[in-house]
């Protein structure tokens, strides 16, 4: 086996071990980037040297037996996290030039643990899209078929963790942007409870809905990346201050008696049909186990997804409006005053998509419309809150598709955003609650494509929703997703 | 046809924090250029703002010294407009649930003691500031004020005179210095006032257009920009035009109002709840905290003055209302001086050596120490009282106390009997015309001789001993 085909866990073991160098499993990983980069385009940013500075930094801390569980696993980070000195862009022309002075919370907290930087993954500009299709430096595509989307907008990190690319990858989930990537690359991918990881240095696309998350190949690397990056943050007041984290060491949970909802919204109209057996058969594999599986509803998901277009959008248009050109970021020359050059610089520096969001927010909060959009929205979300808190008073957590498609191809929906937002169905109502959501495989579809399912918990039953997916893991064959030979079948 | 203004204003006020309202960073003025600034209120990509609890403490402290509710529960709330200033694109503020609200504050004026409400205080931070430097064609850009805490004090429309005006803003200043949450400097731009003013026939309810006018720098300006205004919109209504709402600069070097934008063009400021915040949420404990650090505010004190030391009415209200003048007044009586003496020296002769100097009370570089000595020493007869006028102007303008003073100005009073004693024999002996009156029972002509007296001593003559010798001389 190749060194890049390792899972998180697995190579804690080989490194602690001795058996394997965290600088040759750089080297390793660095070699697959440049074998599978060239078609895929999952990294913006490459960080060759600096990566092989850290694990040469990761293998002293081995020996010295310091270091945390991720010391010396490499990992891919999406381009919206801050790194210091590291070209963070946002996959936009805005920010292509643009070097944070200062880490993320995770950033630092990764780096404690010894972890190595692979760079920058690619993604949705300001990570607005479904398909990683709107990136100013080009489309990410499919592992599993050259000629399909990952999805999006973590599209690059599911990639790369797919590809074998990354060993485990760093995303964020403003409303679906690691489940649905990590549904059509085939990978796991969670979005923690609203708060559990801090969003100091994660770029804002939607503050109320962002969460960072991991993205691997088998749910214990997942527990495993939580453990680093769970940690209450008082630089951001939306933080969890007591988050507890140990996710790892709690991921043996017993399925007897456990009570799992199926919302029949879920598998509506619009889920493809491959999409929803399934997940009606990974339900059987629950009850095997012993949990009791029952079909249940959400009524109020249909409003959901425009809730969160109506929040996110608002939110954006705010968040975004600091790129003017003035301090840092793309600036049109040759204005004539400060007013032409907020004008060109942001006409220039953004791309479709995002303009479409921001002229969309700043709609939605003009005076005579904020009641009727932005507040009305709000009141959904508290609905839809009450909605899922009334389920979990029944069930301990539910179990719905992670996307109505497998992956689709490339173009196929790029003209017509409203069936792009439409791919968010499914993973857009956990953000509107704020609620933990796991996504991991659980089939193939047409075309050998890849089928996930998500798991809902309750806002902070993070270390349940990783319990259940592990038991669902082990008893679906045990073994680790291995890197898919890019362009062909599994590997 | 007679007129009636009515103003309204909104005050924004500096707080001086030690720190910024959502970074670390300091809080100061004059450093230099982009020196107090860091990635959170440099607005960089991927920062969070923690707010400042100090900062809600000296809002909550401005609300309960104003008569406020105070919010219990209260949101920021983000204003967006894009200006080169504002590094996030919105400026953090409160809209929808300010902290304070519905107080008032007391003024005394000319004609008596008014009530002017105010309808909200609400906390929000401050933009930066734009360079224009000399000769070049670009504009640079100063963040150290970007991110600092303010305080926006909306009052009701309830003033009705450039003085209600002027005397409204000293004594809500006055109330500020007091409780020490800023140091109000409108040369700083520490206290900044825009004043919305309308005017309508005498005798009507409804309210005329306003306008605002900004860019007011002193409480004269204040005033004089009132009755401008306010002659302006008459001049309009009486010459058949309509009063346009719209915003105004203030020029204090013409003391002329000119347009700065028109309704039509104010923004659409799209304000919504900052999501990166969460809501503050005042409890019962935090507000007795912060009465118990709330110092005796100048309408206490003034009760205080007049029901306890027995200072008349308007004298008490002087001295309460200025933090600098109180405090002398308290330590020169905690050093041992009477009250009333105290208090007439600060009342009459000190605010009319300010008024020439064009000084404010906060400008008074004597301690309360010095007022203490210099009243014992006119106590004990070494100066007398004209001297201590002298004594008084020299410890305003050089700050030295007043022995040195005396000593410098050669001041010490003549109480020696036997030097005297030679004066008033001469004096008797050279006008015989006064003495004769004296003897026939005019006791007024006595002023006549201690005022010769004085004369001759250049002030210096203990009055008491001059009066003693001069009876005793004209019995003979």
């Amino acid at each position: 086996m190749q060194l890049y085909e390792y899972t998180a866990h697995e190579l804690r073991s080989l490194l602690r071990s001795g058996e394997v160098s965290a600088a040759e499993t750089a080297r390793a990983l660095l070699e697959r980037i440049a074998g599978t980069d060239p078609q895929l385009n999952a990294y913006i940013t490459v960080l060759g040297d600096a990566a092989l500075e850290q694990a040469g930094e990761a293998d002293r801390m081995l020996k010295a037996g310091d270091g945390g569980a991720l010391c010396g696993v490499p990992v891919g980070i999406k381009d919206n996290i801050c790194i210091r000195g590291v070209r963070t862009t946002c996959a936009s022309r805005m920010l292509e030039n643009f070097f944070p002075p200062y880490d993320a919370n995770a950033i630092e907290l990764l780096r404690a643990q010894g972890s190595v930087f692979l760079g920058k993954c690619n993604m949705d500009e300001f990570a607005m899209g479904s398909s990683t299709e709107t990136s100013y430096f080009g489309t990410v595509r499919n592992p599993h078929d050259l000629s399909r989307v990952p999805g999006g907008s973590s599209g690059g990190s599911a990639a790369a963790v797919a590809a074998g690319s990354a060993v485990v990858a760093i995303g964020s989930d403003t409303g679906g942007s690691i489940r649905q990537p990590a549904s059509l690359c085939g990978v796991v991918g969670m979005k923690p409870t609203y708060g559990m990881v801090s969003r100091y240095g994660l770029i804002a696309f939607a503050s109320s809905l962002d969460q960072i998350g991991p993205l691997a190949r088998s749910v214990r690397d997942c527990a495993m990346v939580l453990d680093a990056i769970v940690k209450g943050d008082s630089r951001d007041t939306t933080s969890i201050m007591d988050a507890q984290d140990g996710f790892e060491a709690r991921l043996n949970i017993d399925m007897k008696g456990k009570r799992v909802g199926l919302p029949r919204e879920y598998f509506a109209q619009g889920v493809d049909e491959e999409v929803r057996d399934a997940v009606l058969e990974a339900a059987k594999t629950f009850e095997s186990m012993g949990a009791v599986c029952e079909e249940c509803s959400l009524p109020l998901a249909e409003y959901a997804l425009v809730a969160y277009y109506l929040v996110s959008s608002a939110e954006a248009s705010s968040n975004l409006a600091r790129y003017d050109g003035v301090r840092y970021g793309y600036r049109a020359h040759g204005a004539k005053d400060h007013e032409e050059m907020f004008v060109r610089s942001r006409s220039e520096g953004f791309g479709r998509e995002v303009k479409r969001r921001i002229m969309l927010g700043a709609y939605v909060l003009s005076a005579g419309y904020y009641d009727a959009y932005y507040k009305k929205a709000q009141q959904v979300r508290t609905l839809i809150m009450r909605d899922y808190a009334a389920l979990f008073n029944k069930y301990d957590f539910l179990l719905t598709p992670a996307s109505p498609t497998t992956a689709w191809k490339e173009g196929a929906r790029i003209d017509d955003p409203l069936r792009m937002y439409a791919a968010d169905m499914c993973t857009v109502p956990v953000n509107i609650a704020g609620l933990p959501a796991l996504v991991l495989p659980c089939g193939r579809g047409e075309g050998g494509l890849p089928i996930g399912m998500q798991i809902i918990g309750p806002a902070r039953s993070d270390a349940l929703v990783l319990g259940a997916g592990y038991a669902y893991e082990q008893a679906a064959g045990g073994g680790a997703l291995r890197p898919v030979d890019v362009g062909g079948g599994q590997g | 046809m007679k007129y009636e203004t009515v103003i309204g204003m909104e005050i924004h006020v500096e707080l001086s924090t030690q720190t910024k309202m959502f970074c670390g960073c300091a809080n100061a003025f004059g450093a230099g250029e982009n020196t107090l600034c860091c990635p959170v209120c440099a607005g960089l990509p991927g920062t969070l703002p923690v707010i400042n609890a100090a900062a809600v403490d000296y809002c909550i402290m401005a609300g309960l010294a104003t008569n406020c509710e105070i919010t219990r529960h209260s949101l920021m709330d983000r204003k967006n407009y894009h200006y080169p200033d504002l590094t996030k694109g919105f400026q953090t503020s409160q809209l929808y649930y300010p902290l304070c609200r519905n107080g008032y504050v007391d003024i005394e004026t000319e004609s008596g003691v008014k009530r002017i409400g105010i309808r909200e205080i609400h906390m929000e931070e401050d933009a930066g500031k734009l360079v224009h430097p000399d000769g070049q064609s670009c504009s640079r850009v100063d963040y150290n004020r970007a991110g600092v805490p303010l305080i926006e004090i909306v009052t009701q429309p309830d003033m009705r005179s450039a003085e209600e005006g002027r005397v409204f803003l000293e004594t809500l200043r006055n109330i500020l210095l007091c409780i020490g949450i800023s140091d109000c400097k409108m040369q700083e731009g520490s206290l900044r006032c825009d004043v919305n003013i309308s005017v309508r026939p005498e005798g009507s309810e409804e309210l005329g257009t306003r306008t605002e006018t900004k860019n007011l720098n002193s409480f004269r300006s204040a005033g004089r920009a009132i009755e401008y205004e306010a002659a302006r919109q008459v001049d309009v209504i009486e010459g058949g035009g309509r009063v346009v709402q719209q915003t105004l600069r203030y020029d204090d070097a013409t003391g002329t109002t000119s347009a700065l934008r028109s309704k039509e063009d104010s923004h659409d400021y799209r304000y919504f709840p900052e999501p990166d915040l969460m809501p503050i949420v005042v409890d019962e404990d935090w507000i007795a905290r912060i009465r118990e650090r709330l110092p005796e505010l100048p309408e206490t004190k003034r009760i205080r003055y007049e029901r306890e030391l027995g200072i008349p009415g308007r004298d008490a209200r002087m001295l309460s209302s200025s933090r600098r003048l109180s405090a002398i007044f308290e330590t020169a009586m905690a050093a041992g001086a009477a009250p009333r003496a105290a208090a007439n020296w600060l009342i009459g002769d000190l605010m009319r050596m300010l008024k020439d100097r064009l000084l404010d009370t906060e400008e008074i570089g004597f301690s309360g120490e010095d007022l203490a000595a210099l009243i014992a020493l006119i106590d004990k007869g070494t100066i007398s009282s004209t001297a201590g006028r002298q004594v008084l102007e020299g410890m305003l303008d050089t700050g030295k106390p007043p022995s040195k003073l005396v000593e410098e100005l050669g001041l010490t009073q003549i109480s020696d009997a036997d030097a005297l004693g030679e004066i008033v024999k001469q004096i008797v002996r050279d006008n015989p015309k006064p003495a004769a009156d004296y003897r026939a029972g005019k006791k007024k002509a006595m002023a006549f001789f201690t005022g010769q007296a004085m004369k001759r001593t250049k002030g210096k003559a203990n009055p008491v001993l001059l009066q003693e010798l001069f009876a005793k001389e004209l019995k003979k």
